[in-house]
């Protein structure tokens, strides 16, 4: 081979060939697609709720009735019908829902993730994994009429005065519909663990109970954490069950108070539902505090996340 | 652990291996005594015996790893396993704390005594065994822990009495890390370098005061300098412990064991005597083959 066959040889643009540009083109034009949706969605969302803010409306060229951006964020009272929309009651209702699943969900998720990693049989494990996979396919509309058809009476049996749509209800069964999300996100993050630091442990005299807890769980710790950000996103992003189950009296409780789990409230989500479900008029008041209702979630949950990384951050151990 | 280690006093219990004495006063002034013949040439005096084995023999499915192995393994001393690649060696040394009961697949036959007791009995707690038989494996693992978590984690799991702060320092005296790391006591384990790693795992190892400790070739992943801190250390912990150590490392077996066990291919003990024969006068002309490299 002479040396102008090696300079051809050698000086091929497979970088830049025609294919190439191709596909790069292809992947990127995939990407931005779903950038630009996200980002069209959040501008729609501020857009929008800019209108419903009096604050904000003049510059959005709206005139016409509009809501106090104080009153809103600080109001507790719901009602559209009064132009009353204090946030604060739905944010209640979405809390205690939260609080209430996450009470169910992270310990149980935890504990199912422990089993699964360190003391079921593989061959159990094998068939265990999947099948509480299928708990997260079942679709949300089916937990939801679950919680008013069974889980609700045996509530009201258990403590009467409970009524028909109430929080407790619906927390449970959002609590039962993140526990695969917990448990699965946290098995990943404990069959991650090196094999090393269990023998480590078991070489040392540990029970299994001292190795799962002692050093598996503390080294799985992040991806544990983020399990937990994002099962209680997807609690307070949850719609349909807790459509069904909390009912759709907008009122303020307290989170940190037992008795009030036994009332029905209206979650964020709720509210948007009947909102939408209602006679409302593009361009009204009471939609364009859908919006609100949005962003205001939006940002719950984008907060959420960033603090999932945080701490996942934080708690990163290298083994 | 209330009755400590290395009771049964060579020299003074001619039986060693079935003897416990309670009495741990006597401990050091024997352990001196013990330390002066160790890696002496003229080693000569039979040490109790610790760990018996028994035509011990291990089976993966149908597959046999280990062929009838029967050694007694002194207390006080450096044993050493050397052979090629597959010969068995570390899956005879982890029969000794049964931890080949966690491969679903082995299968141990034989008997395994320590101190006269058959540790394969069905009335041995594996989890009890190992807190006498202590490990250190191949490649560091400190827990993603602090130093002094990773060292007090023993004691911990034992919910040991006593002082763990004294106990965690002179745990890493003995393993000869102390001065490196005592201003960082709270820093993790996995930020110290791969050989401070190891020794911080045989300090692990020593702090709840085993009988044996075990040493799956510890040096193995380290460079040569780190390699030779190991050396000097187990050549300490001798004067303490009983250590069974494999190595690939024939050189490692001649500079620090008192004793050295040629397993070649197919798990059979080929030969077993003191390390200056083994590595001078062979019986076996298959271990003189394989100790001069011409083969393995």
């Amino acid at each position: 081979m002479s040396t102008d066959d090696i300079v051809d040889d050698l000086t091929r643009d497979t970088q830049n060939s025609p294919e190439e540009l191709l596909t790069r083109s292809f992947f990127f034009v995939c990407a931005v697609l779903s950038i630009v949706t996200t980002v069209s969605i959040v501008v729609l969302l501020v857009t929008e709720a800019a209108k419903f803010f009096s604050i904000t409306a003049p510059l959005m060229g709206i005139e016409g009735p509009t809501a106090s951006i104080v009153d809103f964020l600080t109001g507790t009272t719901w009602e559209i019908g009064n132009r009353r929309f204090g946030v604060l009651a739905l944010v209640s209702a979405t809390l205690m829902i939260t609080i209430g699943s996450a009470i169910i969900a992270l310990p149980l998720g935890v504990a199912t993730a422990i089993y699964l990693s360190e003391y079921a049989a593989p061959r159990h494990r094998a068939f265990l994994k999947p099948a509480l996979e299928v708990l997260a396919g079942i679709p949300t509309v089916v937990y939801g009429f679950f919680a008013l058809i069974y889980i609700t009476p045996v509530i009201q049996t258990v403590l009467p005065g409970t009524g028909t749509f109430n929080l407790l209800s619906a927390s449970i069964v959002v609590g039962i519909m993140i526990i695969p999300m917990v448990a699965s996100i946290s098995e990943d993050a404990m069959s991650a663990v090196p094999d090393d630091l269990r023998q480590a442990g078991y070489g040392m005299g540990a029970t299994k109970f001292d190795v799962s807890t002692g050093i598996v769980v503390p080294a799985a710790l992040s991806g544990i954490f983020s399990s937990f950000i994002l099962a209680l996103s997807r609690a307070i992003g949850e719609t349909m069950a807790v459509t069904i189950a909390a009912g759709s009296q907008a009122q303020f409780l307290n989170p940190i108070d037992p008795t009030a789990y036994q009332e029905g409230a209206l979650p964020m989500t709720a509210a948007m539902v009947q909102l939408l479900l209602g006679d409302i008029t593009g361009g009204g008041l009471a939609y364009r505090s859908l919006f609100a209702i949005g962003l205001t979630l939006f940002v719950i949950t984008l907060v959420m996340n960033v603090i999932s990384d945080l701490i996942a951050q934080r708690y990163r151990e290298e083994y | 652990m209330t009755d400590g280690h290395g009771q049964a006093d060579d020299g003074i219990e001619p039986d060693g291996g079935e003897a416990t004495t309670e009495d741990p006063s006597t401990e050091m002034a024997i352990q001196t005594d013990v330390s002066e013949s160790v890696n002496d040439s003229d080693y000569t005096r039979e040490a109790g015996t610790l760990v018996e084995a028994r035509d011990v023999s291990v089976y993966y499915n149908d597959d046999r790893a280990l062929n009838d192995i029967t050694m007694d393994i002194p207390e006080n001393r450096v044993t050493a396993m050397i052979g090629p690649s597959g010969c068995g060696k570390s899956t005879f040394l982890r029969c000794i704390n049964r931890m080949n009961d966690m491969i679903d697949a082995a299968r141990v036959e034989g008997d395994l005594l320590l101190r006269g007791k058959n540790v394969y009995d069905d009335d041995v707690d594996p989890v009890a065994l190992r807190r006498r038989v202590g490990m250190v494996f191949q490649k560091p693992n400190p827990f993603p822990k602090s130093i002094y978590d990773n060292v007090a984690y023993g004691l911990e799991i034992q919910g040991a009495d006593g002082d763990y702060d004294e106990i965690v320092e002179e745990s890493l005296k003995r393993a000869a890390l102390w001065d490196e790391v005592k201003d960082q006591l709270d820093e993790s384990g996995l930020d110290l370098s791969g050989g401070q790693q190891q020794r911080l795992c045989i300090a692990r190892a020593i702090a709840p005061d085993p009988e044996v400790i075990l040493m799956d070739e510890p040096a193995s992943a380290l460079d040569p300098v780190a390699t030779s801190k190991i050396e000097d250390l187990i050549d300490d912990l001798a004067e303490e412990y009983t250590v069974v150590i494999v190595t690939h490392n024939m050189q490692q077996a001649a500079r620090i064991s008192d004793k050295t066990a040629v397993f070649l291919t197919g798990g059979e003990l080929v030969e077993f005597d003191d390390t200056d024969k083994i590595f001078e006068n062979p019986d076996s002309e298959r271990v003189e083959d394989y100790i001069t490299g011409k083969f393995g």
